[in-house]
């Protein structure tokens, strides 16, 4: 199937190989990172983790959001989902490449990186996340790929995919869960110290990613002949919506506790995320952007009729996206590091190589999803041609 | 015997996994059979079921104090003196009380002299260290013989899950080439590349060799080290007698170091 990733349009070609000079530059940017070290990033010794870890956390997500498709279709048996879910099936598939790539990126020594799976350490919540990490990209790969195979050859999915697929439900949970379990057990890094973290993740991932996958849908539509059908993307909407609920509400539960409590080391990442401590306030305009946003998401997607016009539809889903990305893509992540341990301030900000290594992870990922979905719109194209 | 190409490729390739695996596995066994014949323990070696630190702070007078034990360490163990303050390594330093002790830093009207104290910090060597649990490679592991807090920078991935997790902020990453940062380098002591995780390993090399850790020799009797498991101790005797505090005792890490404030009549 893969061969018909390999004909297009002219458009088609531009895109691939704008994505491919995206990449290159990122890996001559990754070039220099493996020479010099990780000096050449906004990282310090008091903020160790920054955009490469936040992209990696986000992108689980996304990665997850996928059973939001697969539970209705297959548990439920809502039939309109039938053209939506490879696509949630394939994004999953480019999600999680790009989590093992921004990991790669992130490792001091790389070429060592093999040593988690020679030394085995079931107590490390790593080495769980590399086996569910993993496991679920193969599950992924596996079901889309059979799934699309069976489709266009106008058979049923082979009976042994089906266990896979419900498979897949509590797994895609597990990925978000381990990866907030990465963070949520660390002892002295009061931000992350909550028990709601795993919730709060799931939340804002049932949200995050379901709206990039309603721009997805709608971009495939607008540049193909196959229509994953409105009627899917209005109930995905209703997802995104209930999610981003949810992810509000679990963030208003922190608030809460960090502020009533009026514990300071819990209340000091909070402030310095959301006002500043004694003038450092780099994050400051961007926590309130994120704010502003989920809420002006929230304000329409709550209201059915805005929600139905596709256009209004696809604006709240893309300011929701941006919100979501630099609450936990960049916000959440640094939040665990400022203050640091001995309740000092360093900043981070990260550097131009950085900003460019971390475009040529998504570029990567964009041409997987590209690759992907082209093969997965031809095929349903041919269908649809069959079918009239 | 005929086959085909697609069989033999079967073959080949399903040998070749078999062969890598088996060899891998042979070289385990036969690693650890060279490295139980190899040890023989320097009878010198200095023995202890959980070391422990006791740093009298009231001891440590002068700037001079401080900076002796922090030389001798970092001359030692060719600790890289990086200019940059992000992308400092340090096994030993110096800090004030309220960096020291954050928790109890909101009182406005404690005691002066102890507000304006500075203490020295290094690695707990926890008995129950945040830094191990998260490693996911036992790069860093707990030597369970006598309770050091261990770092291999060899197995090193780099990932700095045990900076994030270290609630002491003990733990320095090579962002850049050590090397070039390392004055006069000590030919004993290995000497670490870039993107490695390194930090205070309690002088395991010098205990081998029945010496005391350096900071604790240069301290004038500031730092005492001994057995926190043994009562007749010097350590704890001293923590019988005098009033000790540990840094951020209420996470559970149960740090080794015990800080002697001393100080005015009253303390």
């Amino acid at each position: 199937m893969l061969e018909k990733a390999l004909s297009g349009s002219n458009r088609y070609w531009a895109w691939i190989f704008f994505l491919l000079a995206v990449i290159g530059v990122g890996c001559l940017a990754y070039m220099k990172q493996l020479n010099e070290g990780l000096g050449i990033t906004g990282l310090s010794r008091d903020v160790s983790w920054g955009l490469y870890i936040g992209q990696f956390t986000f992108l689980v997500g996304v990665a997850a959001s996928a059973v939001m498709l697969v539970i209705p279709y297959y548990l439920h048996d809502y039939k309109k989902f039938s053209k939506i879910v490879i696509l949630g099936e394939f994004l999953a598939v480019s999600a999680v490449i790009m989590c093992v790539l921004f990991i790669m990126a992130d490792m001091g020594q790389p070429m060592r990186v093999a040593n988690i799976l020679l030394h085995p350490t079931p107590g490390s919540i790593v080495f769980w996340d590399v086996v569910v990490l993993n496991g679920y990209l193969l599950l992924n790969i596996v079901i889309g790929w059979t799934t699309l195979g069976a489709d266009r050859k106008g058979v049923k999915p082979p009976d042994w995919v089906k266990p896979l697929i419900y498979l897949s439900v509590p797994w895609a949970v597990s990925i978000h869960t381990v990866t907030a379990f990465l963070y949520a057990g660390i002892p002295g890094r009061h931000f992350w110290l909550t028990a709601v973290m795993a919730a709060r993740f799931l939340a804002s991932a049932f949200s995050g990613g379901p709206a990039l996958l309603i721009l997805l849908a709608l971009l495939v539509r607008k540049f193909s002949k196959f229509d994953p059908g409105a009627e899917a993307i209005q109930a995905v909407g209703k997802i995104v919506t209930y999610a981003m609920f949810a992810n509000v509400f679990l963030l208003g539960l922190e608030f809460f506790t960090a502020f009533y409590s009026n514990i300071p080391s819990h209340m000091h990442p909070f402030l310095y995320l959301y006002t500043g401590i004694d003038g450092h306030t780099k994050l400051v305009p961007f926590m309130w952007l994120s704010s502003i946003l989920a809420v002006v998401s929230l304000a329409i997607l709550v209201f059915p009729h805005l929600r139905k016009n596709e256009n209004i539809l696809a604006f709240a889903c893309a300011i929701l996206f941006i919100s979501l990305w630099i609450d936990k893509g960049f916000g959440l992540i640094i939040g665990g590091f400022v203050p640091n341990m001995f309740e000092g301030i360093t900043e981070y900000w990260p550097t131009f190589l950085e900003t460019l290594i971390t475009l040529g992870v998504w570029a990567m990922g964009f041409l997987v999803l590209t690759v992907l979905y082209k093969v997965a719109i031809a095929v349903r194209e041919e269908d649809a041609a069959v079918e009239h | 015997m005929s086959m085909n190409r697609r069989q033999f490729l079967k073959l080949a390739s399903a040998s070749t996994i078999l062969g890598v695996g088996a060899a891998s596995v042979i070289n385990n066994i036969s690693n650890s059979s060279l490295e139980a014949a190899q040890i023989h323990p320097d009878p010198r070696s200095l023995k202890a079921k959980r070391w422990g630190f006791v740093v009298d702070v009231s001891k440590l007078t002068t700037e001079e104090d401080y900076q002796r034990c922090i030389d001798t360490c970092h001359d030692i163990h060719n600790v890289p003196n990086n200019p940059n303050p992000r992308h400092e390594v340090k096994w030993i330093w110096k800090d004030t009380y309220e960096h020291t002790f954050p928790n109890t830093a909101e009182d406005k009207i404690m005691n002066r002299e102890l507000q304006e104290k500075n203490f020295l910090l290094f690695c707990n060597h926890c008995q129950n260290p945040a830094c191990v649990r998260v490693c996911p490679t036992k790069a860093t592991f707990k030597r369970e013989s006598d309770g050091i807090v261990m770092q291999d920078m060899h197995r090193c991935i780099g990932c700095r899950f045990c900076m994030a997790a270290c609630p002491f902020g003990a733990r320095s990453f090579n962002y850049t080439d050590p090397r070039p940062n390392i004055k006069v380098e000590n030919k004993e002591f290995p000497t670490r590349m870039i993107g490695v995780v390194e930090k205070c390993t309690a002088c395991y090399e010098r205990l081998a060799v029945g010496k005391q850790p350096a900071c604790v020799e240069k301290s004038n009797g500031a730092i005492v080290f001994g057995d926190l498991e043994d009562p007749n101790s010097e350590v704890r005797k001293l923590i019988a007698e005098k009033y000790t505090i540990r840094r951020k005792p209420e996470l559970g890490t149960q740090p080794s170091i015990y800080y002697v404030i001393g100080g005015g009549e009253h303390a």
